[in-house]
């Protein structure tokens, strides 16, 4: 055992912490067009020192970095609590997707836009009918003009309204088991056929799409990874995406820790010894989610891929993203309900953490079968 | 950044679990805790492998290892449930390495290296420690009384038996009025000696959860294993989370010990806490999804039940190293 980084990866942490410090661009404008640029910007400004697309290989215009890299990376850009980048969804399951599974001629065209977040990408995996039952999907990509026609609705896109491609797995073959008639597809978000709903999710905000798709069209050199083989290209995605967050995600826990540590003071509260017991114990869990990620990566790195161990993180951060917040709210007292408070926006907020990207039931299935080997439900 | 074991590592690890399965089928500490009589050749051959003087010095007749060496053998004491005087004497060795005279390290630490004497460790509150493990047998007793500690030899302490619920561990309340006083500090030992205790804890709680797999695979009711009802599979994902949780913060903070003693004493209380509680809970859960047979006294199950509750009362209970976590993680001490 060794908890300890090696020079290179200190020199690595340096490196990063430093640029931070000179390029970092402060807190983000009011007004959601402006955030936006403001986001797009910062990748921009991030991919130009090739700091955007850090596990991608230094041929398409990363830096090849390990996965110790990557976790430091989204340590210190918690950390620094620096401002989302513009195309993450492009950076952490397009581009890898493209690299992984694509052609030569993809690689050469969609991987540089990615990066400079010049074209925004987004992802059709939901469907209203298709949730944790994702190989369920309806929407029908059918063969027409050297290409496909899709029929369908997506729920639950990010970006959509803004996003220039656009990650589409759709059923090309109803007759093969539901696995394997899945396509994995790059969908051209600007035609008519695809119309793009804001959905209000429960907090008031628009931060979610619908997307309808009427005979949309995608020509054949967009399909990734070959016709029928859709449902193990999404999925490997998944899995590398879960590995990577955890790092990140705990680093916002301890930051919000930070902040909760402030409110206790604030409202005098540092001498109850149950407001106590509670804080030390979420924060026992924020140890244990950053260290249980770490045990997970020495894994990955000796086995080459995450294991289905990595459903463990999501799921803990989850449960103490939703208890802290529900913490907060207790130790605020009477106002906390108040519409202009920022911890009872982050209290609604973190009541999806255990829905998106994987609810919680479904990541214990995985863990139960997977991990422990017991039988399948029925 | 490696965080899992080296070769070495591993192959204790793998040396431990094999002689401890070999010799503690579950009829023999069955037996050695239904009468209260340790196996002393179990503890004979566990000192001939060198295991008590494992994080000890090579000048004191240890193998010269650390922590994480001792969280290893630890963890697989309690995954086999040993009944030995294996932990009191390490207490005893870790407290008298840390904040022993040379006279007193040279006097003691040999002998319980060797396994030749064994040792305890006793925490008074009002003049006596009420819960001191093996002290009936221990041949020096080291006692601590808030930031004071001393050792006291065999015979000059007043040790009078108090049978717990775990029975595969013997307790004793232990009173003396003088012995030789410790001079160093004790918190790195007694740290050391809690993060000792949780990774036993995480040992009897991975137990649980393999018996409880186990037999959620097997066990059948309308027709089916009852592992395929998810009220049934996702405890048994609860338990993995949390045995995986104390494993990790457990590493972590024997690593800690080893290499950054200055965030040992953070890191052993949410070891301590954190294992404490996932002991307690796994092993309850294992019995809940035992059903009836987990809570008849023929099933193995309830002895590790014991064990886990037993020890997450040793060395200060989830609540008082929760109450020092919040005071290091930015909340300051609690004023008195």
């Amino acid at each position: 055992m060794d908890l300890t980084l090696s020079p290179q990866e200190e020199s690595f942490r340096e490196e990063l912490r430093a640029w931070l410090a000179d390029h970092h661009p402060g807190p983000a404008p009011d007004g959601d067009e402006a955030a936006f640029q403001f986001q797009r910007d910062w990748q921009r400004t991030l991919a130009t020192d090739r700091w955007a697309g850090l596990s991608w290989p230094e041929e398409y215009g990363g830096r090849g970095a390990t996965l110790v890299e990557q976790a430091i990376f989204n340590e210190e850009m918690a950390a620094a609590r620096a401002p989302a980048m513009a195309n993450l969804l492009g950076l952490v399951m397009g581009g890898p997707v493209v690299i992984a599974h694509g052609s030569e001629e993809q690689k050469q065209r969609y991987l540089g836009p990615i990066l400079s977040a010049e074209e925004i990408w987004c992802q059709g995996f939901s469907e209203p009918e298709s949730g944790s039952d994702l190989a369920s999907l309806k929407t029908k990509a059918v063969k027409s003009n050297g290409g496909w026609a899709v029929t369908g609705q997506k729920v639950w896109t990010t970006l959509a309204h803004r996003a220039k491609w656009c990650m589409l797995v759709a059923r090309t073959d109803s007759d093969a088991p539901k696995h394997q008639g899945l396509t994995y597809f790059l969908m051209d978000m600007d035609q008519e056929a695809v119309q793009v709903r804001p959905l209000v999710q429960l907090t008031g905000e628009p931060e979610f799409n619908e997307l309808f798709m009427e005979d949309a069209y995608i020509p054949d050199e967009n399909v990734v990874g070959g016709v029928g083989n859709g449902w193990g290209v999404a999925i490997t995605t998944l899995m590398h995406e879960r590995a990577g967050l955890a790092f990140g995600l705990q680093v916002q826990l301890k930051i919000a820790l930070g902040e909760v540590i402030d409110l206790i003071r604030a409202q005098g509260l540092e001498g109850d010894p149950i407001v106590r017991q509670r804080l030390a114990q979420l924060y026992i869990e924020a140890e244990a989610l950053r260290l249980n990620a770490w045990r997970g990566l020495t894994q990955i790195m000796k086995t080459g891929v995450p294991g289905p161990e990595g459903s463990l993180p999501k799921w803990q951060w989850s449960d103490i993203n939703q208890e802290l917040t529900e913490f907060a709210l207790e130790v605020l007292g009477p106002e906390a309900p108040r519409a202009d408070s920022e911890w009872i926006y982050r209290y609604l907020r973190a009541r999806a953490n255990s829905i998106e990207g994987g609810t919680t039931e479904i990541l214990k299935n995985i863990i139960a079968e997977r991990v422990l080997g017991l039988p399948r439900m029925r | 950044m490696n965080f899992d074991f080296t070769d070495d590592q591993q192959a204790i690890k793998r040396t431990a679990r094999d002689f401890l399965a070999d010799r503690l089928k579950p009829e023999r500490w069955r037996e050695s805790a239904e009468s209260g009589a340790y196996d002393d050749s179990v503890w004979g051959e566990m000192a001939e492998l060198g295991w008590p003087g494992i994080h000890l010095g090579e000048d004191s007749g240890g193998q010269g290892l650390g922590a994480v060496e001792l969280a290893i053998l630890m963890e697989e004491l309690g995954y086999a449930l040993t009944p030995s005087p294996f932990f009191a004497t390490a207490s005893a060795s870790l407290v008298i390495a840390h904040a022993g005279s040379d006279a007193q390290r040279e006097r003691w630490l040999p002998r319980l290296a060797s396994g030749e004497a064994a040792g305890t460790v006793g925490l008074v509150t009002d003049g006596v420690a009420p819960m001191v493990p093996d002290a009936d047998r221990a041949d020096v007793v080291v006692l601590v009384d808030g930031l004071s500690g001393m050792i006291v030899a065999s015979g000059a302490a007043e040790i009078t038996e108090q049978p717990t619920i775990d029975s595969t561990r013997r307790f004793s309340r232990v009173r003396a009025s003088d012995g030789e006083p410790l001079e160093g500090e004790l918190m790195p030992a007694l740290d050391r000696i809690e993060v000792a205790l949780a990774a036993e804890l995480v040992g009897v709680a991975q137990r649980a959860m393999e018996m409880a797999v186990a037999y959620a695979k097997e066990r059948e009711q309308f027709g089916r294993p009852i592992g395929t009802n998810q009220a049934v599979s996702h405890r048994c994902a609860q338990m993995l989370l949390e045995v995986e949780s104390a494993r990790s913060t457990t590493l972590y903070a024997a690593w800690t010990a080893d290499h950054e003693p200055e965030s040992l004493p953070l890191a052993a209380s949410m070891a301590k806490a954190y294992a404490s509680d996932a002991g307690r809970r796994v092993t309850t859960s294992s019995l809940q999804v035992h059903g009836g047979i987990g809570f008849t006294w023929e099933h193995d199950l309830h002895f590790f039940l014991k064990r886990a509750v037993t020890d997450a009362h040793l060395f200060g209970s989830p609540r008082s190293h929760r109450e020092r976590v919040a005071g290091l993680a930015g909340l300051g001490a609690l004023a008195a």
